[in-house]
């Protein structure tokens, strides 16, 4: 029997929130092609996700924690996706559209000759023909797409574009293992170490996100003595982000941010960075401290639901953008804001 | 041994793009550029033929205005340039691209490596590479922040990876395709003396024909182009001293329910 298939992504064992969003953006399609929602959970920890797959949406789960499927590799991953699609002839296979989403479901579809629509906004399905929008040249145009024909279409969705079902705990699903389409001996590659960086940043996900740009250089606190020029403003920088962005993101419960000139300067790390060179969001709120708002920045953040801009300089193209403005030094500003929303948040 | 790249031109990040009245694509006269992504490809492209004694060679799909990556490409230093384009692959998928990438890479023969930029800034959600690598059949490193080591000989590599989550070493066997970060080298300006070779080369065009591959069914298109929904130009100034200002953010964010 045919159905839709959503790749549930795992880090560690640990499901990623938008794999339930996907998992929203597949039943919409199981329901309007009459057929199942499959969750597909690989990797260690299978079982124990698949389980919340079905409080999620999933009426079934095929699974397989096979120790060749431990960490993510492509081959591994993408040679049993594609066996799974070529036996049972799924009618879609959706997944977030984060870095190992895109790669897997992109490998898959060359594979089986199948049509991909990559990062889609939305969708929308009419009698069984299924278009998507995407955001292209770095959000500046959107674009409408169609899928005009194939067995099995593949999808992935953009962070944030789709809703999660609400998960509902006394859902189960009907769980199969399946084997591994290939063996330790047949795979090319060999993870040899893993180094976690600290302070992970999800910025896709998050609902409120500080951003911080060149302007953190001009942090009133002087650089220990012997630390001059460049090395002071980026100690400065550092500083800023540590001890007066950071704490605001904390109370709000956001993500930090950075432009470009903030992470090529070494301010902070490129993990942080949004723009055409960076992360795109779409948070419900951005809060631009001390960044003129460059067209590759904007191209970031453009979707953004509401922009505050923090600027000393009124003229800056950032408030061409923002809802809110406040022109003023953002070492003064922000622990202000801090302060005050801790009050106002009860925190 | 031989290192290709792929590369194309994209309009210059800073363009105004707009769908104009005719509901095509416009970016006015701004300036066609290397998909910013692929200078460090191009880079790594050269750096690693040297390593191995080999050529690099630029490949670029599509049509004409993509040979102006090319000779960026060859300014820069790469050996060899060549453009596919066939009739049949105008309005194409990312499949039929990477089947006919794949096909490009076979006819130029004795590749170990196929270097990519991280991702097309223009329509790109990064597709096209790990495509290709399945097309092709080889092992496929995206994100790749550092090549630790490769023995073209051995035909081996080892490859530091950047994950969202931290830094990953993997070790794996050429031929393969590579993505590449931006951390992974620092691209050369081309030079005069290149610019001036580049100007004079002639880049060769191959056809599917000259390819020897045909394409796959193309299911997935782009039926429209859309210019964005008019943005809420609504702007508040807010003034006032700092703990003002504070304030009556806050209260606004709490009005608007995004806290
Ligand atoms: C190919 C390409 C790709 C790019 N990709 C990206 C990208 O992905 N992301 C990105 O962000 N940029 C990108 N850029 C760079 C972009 O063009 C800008 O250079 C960059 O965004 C500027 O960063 P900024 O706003 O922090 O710095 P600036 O433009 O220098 O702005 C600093 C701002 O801080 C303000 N300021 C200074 N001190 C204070 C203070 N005490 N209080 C309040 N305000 C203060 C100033 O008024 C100024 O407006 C890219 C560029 C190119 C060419
Ligand atoms: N038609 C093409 N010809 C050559 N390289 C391409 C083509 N399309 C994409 N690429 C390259 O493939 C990578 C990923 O692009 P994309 O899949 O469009 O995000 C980038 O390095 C691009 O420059």
């Amino acid at each position: 029997m045919s159905a839709v298939y959503v790749w549930i992504e795992t880090f560690h064992g640990q499901p990623l929130s938008v794999s339930w969003e996907a998992l929203g953006a597949g039943r919409l399609l199981a329901d309007q092609f009459g057929v199942p929602l499959t969750a597909l959970v690989f990797g260690e920890n299978a079982s124990a996700v698949a389980a919340e797959a079905a409080a999620h949406g999933a009426n079934k789960a095929l699974i397989s924690d096979d120790a060749t499927l431990k960490d993510f590799r492509l081959e591994a991953y993408a040679a049993l996706l594609t066996k799974l699609v070529s036996e049972n002839a799924p009618k879609a296979v959706v997944a977030g559209a984060t870095s190992r989403g895109r790669e897997l479901l992109a490998a898959s579809a060359a594979d089986s000759d199948s049509p991909l629509l990559g990062d889609v906004l939305s969708l929308s399905v009419d009698g069984g023909s299924v278009t998507a929008e995407r955001a292209v040249y770095a959000g500046k145009v959107l674009s409408e797409n169609a899928i005009t024909g194939g067995t099995t279409m593949f999808v992935t969705v953009r962070s944030r574009a789709f809703k999660a079902l609400a998960p509902d705990a006394s859902a189960s699903a009907e769980i199969t293992t399946v084997a591994p389409a290939l063996t330790e001996s047949q795979l090319t590659t060999k993870v040899e170490s893993f180094e976690e960086s600290v302070g992970t940043v999800n910025l896709t996900d998050a609902a409120i996100i500080v951003s911080g740009g060149r302007g953190m250089a001009n942090n009133p606190k002087d650089a220990p003595s012997g630390v001059t020029g460049d090395q002071a403003s980026a100690w400065k920088a550092q500083d800023g982000f540590a001890n007066v962005i950071k704490p605001l993101a904390d109370v709000l419960g956001a993500a930090v941010g950075a432009s470009r000139a903030a992470v090529d300067a070494g301010y902070i790390p490129y993990v942080h960075q949004v723009g055409q060179t960076g992360k795109t969001v779409a948070p419900d709120l951005y809060i631009a401290c001390g960044i003129s708002g460059a067209i590759q920045h904007q191209a970031g953040m453009r979707s953004s639901k509401i922009i505050v801009a923090i600027n000393k300089d009124g003229e800056s193209p950032i408030f061409k953008m923002a809802r809110y403005g406040l022109v003023g030094d953002l070492y003064q500003i922000i622990p202000a804001i801090t302060l005050e929303a801790k009050k106002r948040l009860g925190k | 041994m031989h290192v290709i790249v792929f590369t194309r031109s994209t309009p210059d990040t800073a363009a105004k793009v707009e769908v104009n009245s005719s509901g095509n694509v416009s970016w006015g006269d701004a300036a066609l550029v290397v998909n910013p992504w692929d200078e460090y490809a191009l880079e790594e492209g050269i750096l690693q033929a040297k390593a191995g004694g080999g050529k690099a060679t630029v490949i670029a799909i599509g049509a004409e205005l993509h040979g102006e990556a090319l000779k960026h490409s060859l300014a820069m230093g790469l050996d060899d340039a060549a453009r596919v384009w066939d009739a049949a692959l105008e309005n194409a998928d990312s499949l039929a691209y990477a089947t006919a990438a794949a096909a490009a890479v076979k006819k130029v023969g004795d590749v170990d490596l196929v270097i990519f930029g991280r991702e097309s800034i223009d329509v790109g959600t990064d597709q096209h590479i790990y495509q290709t690598a399945r097309k092709l059949g080889w092992t496929m490193l995206s994100y790749v922040s550092k090549i630790l080591a490769v023995d073209y000989a051995a035909k081996t590599i080892k490859v530091e990876r950047l994950l969202e989550e931290g830094k990953q070493v993997v070790t794996a066997t050429l031929p393969a395709v590579i993505s590449v970060m931006k951390d992974i080298n620092e691209p050369r300006y081309p030079s005069f003396i290149g610019i001036r070779k580049a100007s004079k080369a002639v880049i060769p065009v191959w056809s599917l024909a000259d390819l020897g591959v045909s394409l796959p069914p193309v299911n997935a298109q782009v039926t429209k182009f859309k210019n964005l929904p008019p943005r809420d130009t609504r702007f508040e100034l807010i003034e006032g001293t700092p703990e003002e200002q504070a304030k009556k953010l806050i209260d606004r964010l709490l009005e608007e329910k995004v806290l």
